[in-house]
């Protein structure tokens, strides 16, 4: 990492450019994509033995794609002016969302060695707006978890404590930007899946409104609740991502018909004054950690002091929400994966003894491809849907669900933008809650209601707690397809704080590249 | 394979009452599938009409075909059911490698169409409403083709093969309300009910509705209660009866096997039966019950179909006009009789029929050919008429032959049978086998002679009037030439050598 580009930017500074940084910097001809794109692939090289953000790195289609962009910037005219703003800014993709190309594994054996035919929507669109793809990130088993712990592949490790969780199930998205292998990353949300590991690894998530970016190509867990959403370090970099991957896609049933609202230009106009933003009574004080709560408290004062009126709303059934997702989630997530099979992808394990049926193919197959996470919410989900059951697991769940929507409705009209912790703690050590489903499913608490309801979220970083220094989340919630309040109030909550602690919270993160305890491995 | 024990189907009908259910499927003929975008095309090459959705591929979602809701909806009204001004899809979940999610998309409690009703006419003219319960949409599964057993079904078999050309395929589901008081005519009224089905969603366009293709498929439910009980007996459900004369036959089977098992105080088992054509008997399929759980839920990731009123009195409008009404139109239009009308319907060659006429043909030439060679040689060959292969233009052909005196009648059934062996056109075939009239009056003349010299006194009487003598002497004529000479011409000559004028 010696060479110099003319603007004499190191590639230290270039990783720790915001995306939206490191795009003026590429139209100026300070830098190249090849070198961003390299300075990055050099980073994981680097850093991703100890993180293990990374489950596939695509460094040859990275290049290639980024020294296309430089070739077309190079020769200017109409195609060079025609680049994307984000035009050879790279990316990673959290592996559940499919790819030509590279291996998509969901974070299972079930899937260990598939390659799509097909590549997402939101890959489309990437590959559109010209944007190398450095590879593809860890998680929980088909996003099944609140840590990456339950990935197939080994655990992510949260760049601030190699020690802790970063968060689940996207994990490695939030941690690979975190630990500054890739300025920018795709997640998806199913109930926190984005906005907690955001909150534990210092970065900024956004889960976008229900069918404001299409699902085409993300492998669904559960379909009414899962969103793709971006994970970034800084509130515009999610603007300028979501409005790429964003607008209604003709392959998505449940995509919206509208364009999207300039979220670009929120993220840019952010102002609070005279906003009503309301704290959720129910969505902070017992259960959660003390600095998350001092934390949480600074972000209420900084935004009053810039002009916005914090009210208290209550939304009672809330309480019912994490039981309703519990139950609601696995339903569709035993549908939705009853097509792992082994019968026309994928892994395929035949019964070591006994008659070779099919019903025993698929048998074995699923008992060898699937973890533990999985076969859990595989079998409470075939259970709430059974016949005598579905009333009252399923049915009532669907009822909660409509109380929640109604909760938010109210809440809305007595507030413009819904505050709350994201998280109720910051990250806890491995293996801490492994074997403690319910422990690891409150983790979710805070963010599962948004996912009910369809509303979007974001979550900021809020500072460190005091007790053990890591990061807490802040999580903003705005009224379905208004994505745009989330980033206006965002970008000014996100300002204030940083004038406050002097520069990005991420600066203060121990310096991975310097710790050097773990061998540093090659690119995968 | 055990047989079971049977009653005589009027022993049968002396004790008990059948009631009958229907589930016919009708594969929908879109450009697309039900959720994809991969063509809808029966007989091509096994997996190459998929793509990633219908192979079930991680990732994928389901988009709906508007043109199959549109379908539906027209088979619905055809039906006078009621149209749903929004229903939702679900999920039907079990494990089969011929459903590439391991579940089908289809709908279950809130159907696009329901509470309707079909009026069947019967051989006699009988009218019977059948009341239709709902029409609802789904999608085909795959084909499996089990290999290397002697039965071709899953059990004994060595390996399965699935081709998922049909996965996805659009279909509707068109389900009858119990159909009772049809007694000792339920095989009857079973055929005549599909033939109706078929009959409107061919009309419609909306499917090919040809049942060798399986494009119109019939599961039969009969059960037995004995007269006067109002409880419904147990059923049985016998799957994919194919043809309509299939249909007319299993029930018939099954409501004589049901008798049976019941007059020997044993319980009818609830399954499902299959139909074997070579045997005409069902066997047992597997045990169904109602509480076969399926795991039904809403399809998430398709958003309800919505009917607008509006959307749905313009498809009423583009309707075309009901089997029912049409047959009136063309019985008044051709000017047959009840009794040669009702035969042209019972033979199943009403379309044919038409098109003969659309082709050139008169309705009387038509219903002639139709009715008088084609159908008996059909049934020789047990095929429906229609499949023989006859085309329209054929006959139209044959006919101007015979009335331009080229050939006689019984020359032009000789040509049909040489089309339908496929050695070419009738011209060709007329040509090749040198078949001509002799109209040349020579030859016909000394055959005259010859005739009326064998029969001395048919002469006199046809100049004393009685000219209806005159076809003993044409048909000597006619044996004489083999059937070569034009009878008309060989009327004309006799008169003109009596010197008799009519």
């Amino acid at each position: 990492m010696t060479e110099q580009n003319p603007a004499g930017i190191s590639a230290e500074t270039l990783i720790r450019l915001s995306a939206a940084q490191l795009a003026d910097k590429l139209a100026a001809g300070e830098v190249t994509a090849v070198e961003a794109t390299q300075a990055y692939l050099d980073r994981i090289a680097a850093v991703d033995g100890q993180v293990n953000a990374f489950l596939h790195v695509n460094a040859e289609e990275a290049l290639a794609v980024a020294a296309e962009v430089d070739a077309i910037r190079a020769a200017g005219g109409a195609e060079a002016e025609a680049l994307h703003y984000l035009a050879g800014v790279p990316i990673a993709v959290k592996d559940l969302i499919v790819t030509i190309g590279q291996p998509t594994t969901a974070g299972s054996k079930i899937l260990e060695g598939w390659h799509s035919p097909y590549d997402a929507t939101v890959v489309e669109r990437l590959r559109a707006a010209k944007m190398p793809i450095l590879g593809k990130t860890n998680l929980d088993e088909f996003a099944m978890g609140s840590s990456t712990e339950h990935s197939a592949y080994g655990p992510t490790r949260n760049p601030w404590d190699l020690d802790r969780i970063p968060g689940g199930s996207g994990g490695g998205s939030a941690a690979a930007v975190a630990a500054f292998e890739a300025p920018l990353a795709l997640g998806t949300d199913t109930g926190g899946s984005i906005r907690q590991p955001g909150a534990v690894t210092g970065t900024v998530g956004v889960k976008p409104t229900y069918g404001s970016v299409s699902r085409y190509g993300a492998i669904a867990m559960a379909s009414s609740l899962d969103q793709i959403g971006p994970v970034t370090r800084t509130v515009l970099d999610s603007a300028l991502l979501h409005q790429v991957i964003g607008g209604h896609d003709p392959r998505d049933s449940t995509s919206l018909p509208e364009p999207l609202a300039d979220l670009v230009a929120a993220a840019k106009t952010g102002n609070v004054e005279g906003l009503r933003i309301g704290i959720i009574k129910e969505l902070h004080g017992e259960g959660y950690q003390a600095g998350v709560e001092n934390r949480f408290n600074d972000a209420l004062e900084l935004l009053k002091e810039a002009g916005a009126e914090i009210v208290e709303v209550s939304c009672p059934n809330f309480q019912y929400a994490l039981g309703a997702y519990y139950l609601i989630m696995p339903s569709e997530a035993s549908s939705n994966l009853a097509k792992f099979d082994g019968v026309r992808y994928g892994l395929r394990v035949l019964p070591e003894e006994g008659p070779m049926t099919i019903e025993r193919v698929m048998g074995a197959t699923r008992a060898a491809g699937f973890g533990d996470e999985v076969k859990r919410r595989i079998i409470l989900g075939t259970y709430a849907l059974s016949a005598g059951y579905y009333d009252a697991y399923y049915g009532s769940a669907q009822k909660v669900r409509t109380l929640v929507q109604r909760d938010f409705d109210a809440a809305f009209t007595q507030a413009d933008v819904l505050i709350s912790p994201t998280a109720p703690t910051t990250a806890f050590p491995l293996g801490e809650k492994l074997d403690d489903p319910l422990a690891m499913y409150l983790n979710d608490v805070a963010t599962i209601p948004a996912n009910l309801a369809g509303v979007p979220g974001l979550s900021l970083p809020g500072g460190l707690a005091d007790e053990d220094g890591l990061p807490v989340g802040i999580q903003l919630l705005a009224p379905a397809r208004e994505d745009a309040r989330l980033y206006r109030v965002g970008a000014v909550l996100e300002s204030l704080l940083e004038a406050k602690w002097g520069g990005p919270l991420l600066a203060q993160a121990p310096d991975l590249a310097a710790a050097g305890t773990l061998e540093t491995q090659e690119a995968k | 394979m055990s047989t079971d024990e049977i009653l005589s189907f009027e022993e049968a009908m002396e004790k008990y009452d059948p009631v009958l259910g229907f589930e016919v499927h009708v594969e929908l003929n879109t450009k697309t599938k039900m959720f994809s975008s991969a063509p809808n095309v029966f007989g091509d090459e096994p997996n190459t009409n998929v793509n990633e959705v219908d192979l079930g591929m991680p990732g994928v979602l389901p988009v709906v075909n508007k043109t199959a809701i549109e379908s539906s909806i027209k088979i619905g009204l055809a039906l006078n059911c009621k149209i749903a001004e929004s229903c939702r899809f679900a999920r039907k979940q079990y494990f089969y490698p011929d459903t590439p999610k391991n579940f089908q998309t289809s709908q279950y409690d809130e159907p696009i169409a329901y509470d309707g009703y079909l009026d069947v006419e019967l051989e006699d003219g009988t009218v019977f409403r059948v009341e239709i319960e709902r029409a609802h949409m789904e999608e085909d599964a795959g084909k499996l083709t089990h290999m290397g057993g002697a039965t071709g079904r899953i059990q004994g078999a060595d390996f399965s093969l699935v081709d998922y050309n049909r996965a996805g395929v659009p279909l509707v589901e068109i389900v009858t309300k119990p159909i009772e008081g049809a007694g000792s005519r339920a095989p009857e009224l079973a055929k005549a009910y599909v033939a109706a089905v078929r009959e409107i969603v061919k009309n419609l366009g909306v499917s090919d509705a040809k049942m060798e293709r399986g494009n119109v498929r019939c599961d039969a439910n009969v059960s037995l209660r004995p007269h006067g009980r109002e409880r419904f007996g147990i059923r049985s459900e016998t799957k994919n009866v194919n043809s309509l004369r299939a249909v007319e036959h299993a029930v018939r089977y099954e409501i004589q096997r049901h008798a049976a098992v019941l007059d020997s105080g044993a319980p009818v088992i609830q399954e499902t039966r299959h139909w074997h054509e070579d045997t005409r008997t069902t066997t047992s399929g597997r045990a169904k019950s109602d509480a076969d759980d399926y795991r039904y839920f809403p399809e998430p990731d398709l958003v309800p179909v919505v009917a607008s009123r509006e959307w749905v009195e313009e498809l009423r409008a583009t309707l075309p006009e009901p089997p029912a009404e049409r047959r009136k139109r063309l019985k008044a239009d051709w000017g047959y009789s009840d009794l040669e009308f009702r035969d042209v319907v019972n033979a199943g060659v009403l379309d044919e029929i038409e098109e003969t006429i659309a082709a050139g043909a008169s309705a009387s030439v038509a219903r002639k050919w139709w009715m008088g060679e084609i159908v008996g040689r059909a049934k020789a060959a047990d095929v429906d008429p229609g499949q023989l292969g006859v085309e329209p233009a054929t006959i139209v052909e044959l006919a101007q032959m015979v009335e331009a005196g080229k050939i006689n009648n019984k020359m032009a059934t000789q040509v049909l049978d040489g089309v339908l062996a496929g050695e070419g056109t009738p011209a060709e075939i007329v040509d090749k086998r040198g078949l001509a009239v002799v109209s040349d009056d020579g030859p016909l003349l000394e055959a005259i002679d010859a005739a009326l010299a064998a029969q001395p006194g048919v002469a006199d009487k046809i100049r004393a009037g009685k000219v209806q003598a005159i076809g003993a002497i044409v048909g000597g004529v006619m044996k004489a030439t083999r059937g070569q000479a034009d009878a008309g011409r060989v009327k004309e000559l006799i008169l003109e050598k009596l010197g008799v004028t009519v």
